[in-house]
């Protein structure tokens, strides 16, 4: 008899008893896969509601303490349900163990805990609209002192994504660990597929920034109920160290969602162009560097708070570098296709567009970063538009991406390529639509987090608001497409791609334990038989 | 656990108390300094706070015990620190 799949109940537990209380890294990272989903989902209507309010029909839909607030909700789940626990918490969790050839993580009770953190803080905050004084209105940067002040549920609602915080560093201790202790025989740190160089740079980010929001927001809520003056002057507080502390932490932050996302790009590039990737130092090295300068820019979030020119320079000039990994990782990607025997298909073109976008989303970052430039677009929609190309774009888009790619391994069964492909189009079109206008807008001087508009800008909010529509409907599609696959979708092979990295040589979907035998590495891990020749 | 390669020499009680009365003097100096104005309490601050937890580390924490790879990540952790604590300054400093 053949060894049952890890989808298959063995244990005395059936049913979702037995996925509640799993110590697979497999099913764990399905359920964060389940629960992100419904986040995503819950966030992007209320994106598109936002999106309505700003058309001069639907000016009276919502009040304008209202869009306060669905943009705050926007924003948080967003990024502390969405796009943070991203890939790690998702394809990091299924296949950094089976990507250096172990048969768990290092410590799987704590990986389930660190999933209960999760779904705790997001209860949390799902609690913190319907009591206390409602849902908090302070955007998902929570400044002080507004946030001292409001008397909306701020306290219940920084404290969930204090208990968010815990989930991510966990996770961050775990994947490390598992990196250093757990590698089979012969997976040296140069032979480790790129993906598991990106979790394991996250993880460290994860651990080193984390504990410092988590203090910073414990600050808050003492400032709430003592009225410490940690952040009020009249106390001999400082409200911009609320600032400092608040984007030491969430700069970061976006290289723990972009890092893993460009890792799983890495792996995707090699196996559709049927070659080795171009540069494997430099993508992990790169991966290294992004996070170690990454954590050294924040405050170029804050050129315009009055914080000292000097430091004004000094982080102009960090944020410059920074770009300089990211952009090695581009041209190394798009090296990789040069020459090689580019099979193309649904996780390609997704990462294709992970590229172009990702790019935007850089350029306009390394425009803001420039002082004279970002005291024109400092708190506009150029900002709203530059965010959505790098997390919606970036993550967002490498998050479709890895799904597409490992889609047939996680679930042993295949899409509609055809239905994909249909997707893509109103996503992409619809995508451009509606953030290109708002950096446009940005650029004519709409400012962000603003309920109505001048009617100088009526047409591209239009504009805009249609692209919504499009991209709706594309990730309907999209995530349609998925379902249907899982319930009706045929078999998939064990390798449908023709991949060379350790997860192509189980079966799809994997047995449980993973490996019979653990492997012996003996080589790189985009060995292609012939180079270049499918 | 009676495995022999995890098996380690507790140190006496008595070191527990010496690192403890330590730890009670530099706080008194902290409180001293701090009443010789902001620059003063600052740098004392800076540089007896990580001696403090270094102390707690070091002897309360077990780092002594560990390899060379934990105590590694505790050394890029207290020099991740560090680092924003400089880069702080380039702000608080030159306002
Ligand atoms: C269909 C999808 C989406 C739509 C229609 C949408 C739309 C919007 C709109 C209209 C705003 C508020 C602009 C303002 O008034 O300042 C906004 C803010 C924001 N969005 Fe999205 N968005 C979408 C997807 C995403 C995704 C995927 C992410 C993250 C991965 C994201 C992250 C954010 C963040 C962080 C804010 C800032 C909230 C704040 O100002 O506090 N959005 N979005």
């Amino acid at each position: 008899m053949s060894t049952p799949s890890y989808l298959v109940d063995t244990g005395p537990r059936k049913g979702v008893a037995a996925w509640l209380t799993t110590t697979d890294h497999k099913r764990i990272g399905l359920l964060y896969l389940l629960a992100m989903t419904i986040f995503f989902f819950g966030a992007v209507g209320i994106g598109v509601v936002m999106r309505l309010v700003q058309l001069t029909v639907f000016q009276k839909l919502v009040t304008a303490q209202t869009y306060n607030a669905l943009f705050t909700l926007h924003g948080v789940v967003m990024v502390f349900l969405f796009v943070i626990p991203g890939l790690s918490a998702v394809f990091g969790n299924f296949f950094l163990p089976i990507l250096i050839g172990a048969n768990d993580v290092s410590f799987p009770r704590l990986n389930l805990a660190s999933w209960y953190f999760f779904i705790a803080g997001a209860l949390l905050a799902v609690t913190a609209l319907f009591t206390g004084g409602g849902p908090p209105d302070t955007g998902w940067s929570f400044y002080a002192p507004f946030s001292i002040k409001t008397g909306t549920n701020v306290s219940l609602a920084v404290f969930a994504a204090f208990v968010l915080g815990f989930s991510s560093m966990l996770t961050g201790i775990n994947f490390i660990t598992t990196t250093h202790r757990l590698r089979a025989p012969g997976m040296t740190w140069f032979r480790m597929p790129l993906f598991c160089w990106g979790v394991y740079a996250t993880a460290w980010v994860q651990i080193l920034a984390t504990p410092i929001i988590a203090i910073t927001l414990v600050l808050v809520i003492l400032e709430r109920v003592f009225g410490i003056g940690i952040f009020d002057p009249a106390k001999g507080g400082d409200p911009l160290l609320y600032q400092h502390l608040f984007w030491i932490y969430s700069h970061p932050a976006v290289y723990i969602m972009i890092l893993p996302a460009m890792g799983a790009i890495s792996e995707i590039m090699p196996t559709f162009a049927k070659r080795t990737i171009f540069g494997y130092k430099a993508i992990a090295l790169s991966s290294i560097a992004i996070a170690g300068v990454g954590s050294l820019v924040w405050a170029h979030h804050m050129f315009t708070s009055g914080m000292s020119e000097f430091a004004n320079m000094i982080f102009a000039l960090l944020t410059m570098i920074v770009a300089v990994p990211s952009a090695i990782k581009v041209f190394n990607w798009v090296s990789t296709l040069y020459k090689g025997a580019i099979d193309f298909q649904p996780p390609l073109l997704f990462a294709l567009t992970f590229i172009f976008l990702f790019s935007i989303g850089g350029l306009t970052g390394v425009m803001q970063g420039a002082l004279a430039v970002n005291v024109h677009v400092h708190d506009t929609y150029f900002i709203v538009g530059h965010f959505h190309y790098v997390m919606f774009g970036g993550t967002g888009f490498g998050f479709f991406a890895a799904l597409l790619y490992w889609f047939p391994k996680m679930f042993g069964k295949m899409y509609s390529k055809k239905a994909i492909y249909a997707s893509w189009f109103p996503m992409f079109v619809g995508f451009n639509l509606l953030y290109f206008s708002m950096l446009i807008l940005g650029l004519m001087g709409m400012p962000r987090r603003y309920f109505h508009h001048l009617p100088q800008f009526d047409t591209l909010h239009v504009v805009a608001t249609v692209g919504s529509w499009f991209l709706v409907l594309g990730l309907l599609m999209f995530f349609g497409t998925l379902l249907r696959a899982l319930f009706k979708g045929g078999q998939a092979e064990d390798n449908p791609w023709g991949g060379v990295t350790l997860e192509w040589t189980l079966a799809s979907p994997p047995i449980q334990e993973n490996f019979e035998a653990i492997p012996t590495i003996t080589h790189g891990p985009y060995h292609f038989e012939k180079e270049g020749q499918g | 656990m009676s495995d022999p390669a995890t098996a380690i020499v507790h140190p006496g009680y008595g070191t527990f108390i010496k690192v403890w009365v330590a730890l009670l003097a530099l706080t008194g100096l902290l409180v001293t300094l701090s009443h010789f104005g902001q620059t003063t309490a600052v740098w004392g601050l800076l540089i007896l706070t990580p001696l403090k937890a270094g102390l707690v580390f070091y002897f309360f924490m077990h780092l002594r015990y560990e390899g060379p790879l934990l105590k590694g990540v505790v050394l890029i952790t207290l020099g991740t620190l560090l680092i924003f604590f400089a880069l702080l300054f380039a702000d608080v400093a030159f306002r």
